[in-house]
């Protein structure tokens, strides 16, 4: 480990993406994440790489697009209605099989919504958001120093598979300070231009980067490329953390933030001799169903916990897959719920167990 | 015997998929012809649009991509700045140009991106069957502006040269025609002005290419063309509209 420094989520994710080898920023100015572009345009100079300001996030996905057609690092970060606007070349991307980073530090919504933290745009990031059937890799850090470490991670998994990752973050996260430790530089001399990418042909034949097939069977064929790749990433990086589930009968979800909080509230309960634990997803997609599927006959019940209206309850009664009750309690509008509120959502599912 | 004109080496050997009578092909050509000329192939990064152009890859042999409708200079902005070396052009239609990327366009232009861009201004969207595009004439009957673009329905047509020359970051604007052998000739110097002008380093780079659309023109291969010089040029100009130091 290197440096450790106490700084903003905003900009330690910034700091992180440069020590992790991005090369190039694109991006536009949104609350609350500001602070990454703005990091990015004074740091990405200082250390010989570039930084460039798009005229909107329709501009700035579609230079992240033709950036990572070159093979190079590359990464922009936005909040929820950026992101929306970025839809249409999330899925370009997704099917032109180019890798690059996206941080959406979420907000309260729908529409122009506030700036305070909220997790509403789960659905959006893992069912893919755009049109057609692609995915894109979702990770969700819950403390700055994970968010930090994701990023290196995020980078490789993204070049790895040819696949845009999404760090779905939050206004939260965008906004704490913590100290951080940033992991080593990733020497960027060392990264090569990989055989795909679109630079000029040389001596080579020509290289293409193309999301459509105008015949069904050609876009059928890349669909089901698409799908294959999909199901290897479904197998191999499914990520979670377990919070106290060795004996756990009681079992909280959440993804993030709310369940950096939901640590405390599985330790109130201890304190109270229930066993709860906590299943953090880390991957959101692919979301680990089947750690879900495991704790389904152990646990008397799970309570999944959410800034939003339950779209990951989706994916964790899914997992559950109806052998026990999966409560839930959500807050909305940018309202970050606290332990206690939560111990007590609990306490009243317990009453009606 | 002494081969005086050949096809360029990076040009298809194969059909174009156009409409019998289609300039793109023509604009094709003349793009080949001054890559090899100016030695350009091998860096060459072409960014085609939708449209009819689309499958442009399939006929000039350099990497190659094919943008969101309308974002091809914000790919192209993406490619040249991480990838400073490549030759990076954009190849573009009216609809895809002036219609839904003309935001894209005109600050890629502003910021002055060392990028090249054709512009086809065939007044109409031709792969989706004719319908009005920016540059429509008024009065022009289109499958969207059955009555002849009214200027009180659908406004003024837009004169993407004249507008862009207007800003700083350009470093070469100019509009030219594919209606005969003299200004096909024109066209491509000007073309080659503007490959000088980012193989210089002085700024973002245009060519507006006045094309016809004999399909949904519902004309003739030549009568597309007579209307050109009949009713387009005199609303659409020839000429330079903006020549930086440099460039001549
Ligand atoms: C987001 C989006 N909107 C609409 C379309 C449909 N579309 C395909 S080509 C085209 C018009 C292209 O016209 P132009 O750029 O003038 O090129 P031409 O076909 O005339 O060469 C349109 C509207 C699309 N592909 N994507
Ligand atoms: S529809 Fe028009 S622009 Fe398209 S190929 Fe045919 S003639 Fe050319």
């Amino acid at each position: 480990m290197g440096e450790r420094l106490l700084m903003k989520g905003a900009e330690a994710l910034a700091e992180a993406a440069i020590r992790a080898g991005a090369q190039i920023f694109f991006g536009y100015p949104i609350t609350p994440q500001n602070e990454s572009p703005e990091y990015f345009s004074r740091r990405m100079p200082e250390v010989g790489r570039t930084y460039v300001q798009a005229e909107s996030e329709v501009a700035a996905i579609n230079m992240v697009y033709g950036a990572a057609s070159t093979g190079t690092r590359v990464i922009t970060t936005s909040s929820s209605p950026g992101i929306s606007l970025m839809q249409e070349g999330f899925s370009y991307i997704g099917n032109s099989n180019v890798p690059c980073v996206i941080v959406n530090v979420m907000r309260g919504g729908p529409g122009l919504g506030n700036i305070a933290p909220a997790q509403a745009d789960y659905f959006q990031a893992t069912k893919g958001g755009g049109h057609g059937d692609y995915h894109s890799i979702v990770l969700a850090p819950h403390t700055l120093q994970e968010e930090c470490d994701l990023m290196y991670d995020a980078f490789e998994l993204a070049e790895k598979y040819r696949i845009m990752v999404v760090m779905l973050s939050d206004g939260l996260l965008g906004q704490m300070m913590e100290p951080v430790e940033f992991k080593d530089w990733v020497d960027v001399s060392k990264l090569k231009t990989p055989d795909w990418a679109i630079v000029g042909k040389g001596d080579r034949p020509r290289n293409l980067v193309s999301s459509f097939d105008l015949s069904p069977e050609g876009l059928e064929k890349m669909n089901l490329d698409l799908q294959e790749k999909y199901k290897k990433i479904q197998e191999n990086e499914v990520r979670y953390e377990l919070y106290k589930m060795d004996d756990a009968e009681y079992v909280l979800t959440g993804f993030g933030t709310v369940a950096r909080i939901m640590k405390t509230t599985v330790n109130m309960l201890r304190e109270k001799g229930i066993k709860a634990g906590l299943i953090r997803p880390i991957t959101v997609w692919p979301f680990p169903y089947k750690v879900f599927e495991d704790f389904a006959d152990k646990a008397k019940f799970f309570l999944d916990v959410e800034m939003n209206e339950g779209q990951m309850l989706e994916d964790v009664k899914l997992g559950v897959n109806g052998k026990k009750p999966v409560q839930f309690y959500g807050r909305f509008g940018g309202i970050v719920p606290t332990a206690e509120e939560i111990y007590k959502a609990f306490k009243l599912h317990m009453g009606g167990c | 015997m002494k081969l005086i004109y050949k096809a360029p080496d990076s040009f298809a050997k194969k059909q174009t998929t156009y409409c019998p009578g289609c300039p793109h092909g023509v604009a094709h050509r003349i793009v080949a012809e001054l890559l090899e000329e100016l030695d350009l192939v091998k860096k060459a990064v072409i960014v085609w649009p939708v449209g009819c152009s689309v499958f442009g890859y399939d006929f000039i042999d350099t990497d190659a991509t094919v943008a969101a409708h309308g974002r091809a200079c914000a790919m192209a902005t993406g490619i040249k700045r991480a990838h400073p070396e490549s030759f990076v052009l954009t190849y573009q239609g009216d609809g895809d140009l002036a219609s839904i990327g003309m935001t894209e366009t005109v600050h890629a232009a502003a910021r002055g991106e060392l990028i090249t861009t054709i512009f086809i201004n065939n007044g109409n969207f031709g792969m989706t069957g004719g319908q009005m595009a920016p540059t429509t004439l008024v009065g022009q009957v289109t499958t969207t502006s059955p009555y002849g673009r009214k200027p009180e329905v659908n406004g003024f047509p837009i004169h993407v040269s004249e507008m862009l020359a207007t800003l700083d970051g350009p470093a070469y604007i100019a509009r030219a025609s594919l209606d005969s052998p003299q200004h096909i000739n024109q066209a491509k110097n000007f073309i080659r002005k503007a490959f000088k002008a980012q193989i210089l380093g002085l700024g973002y780079s245009l060519v507006e290419l006045v094309s016809t659309c004999p399909t949904n023109w519902k004309m003739t291969p030549v009568e597309a063309l007579e209307r050109v010089r009949r009713e387009v040029l005199p609303v659409f100009p020839i000429g330079e509209f903006r020549v930086v130091k440099g460039v001549e």
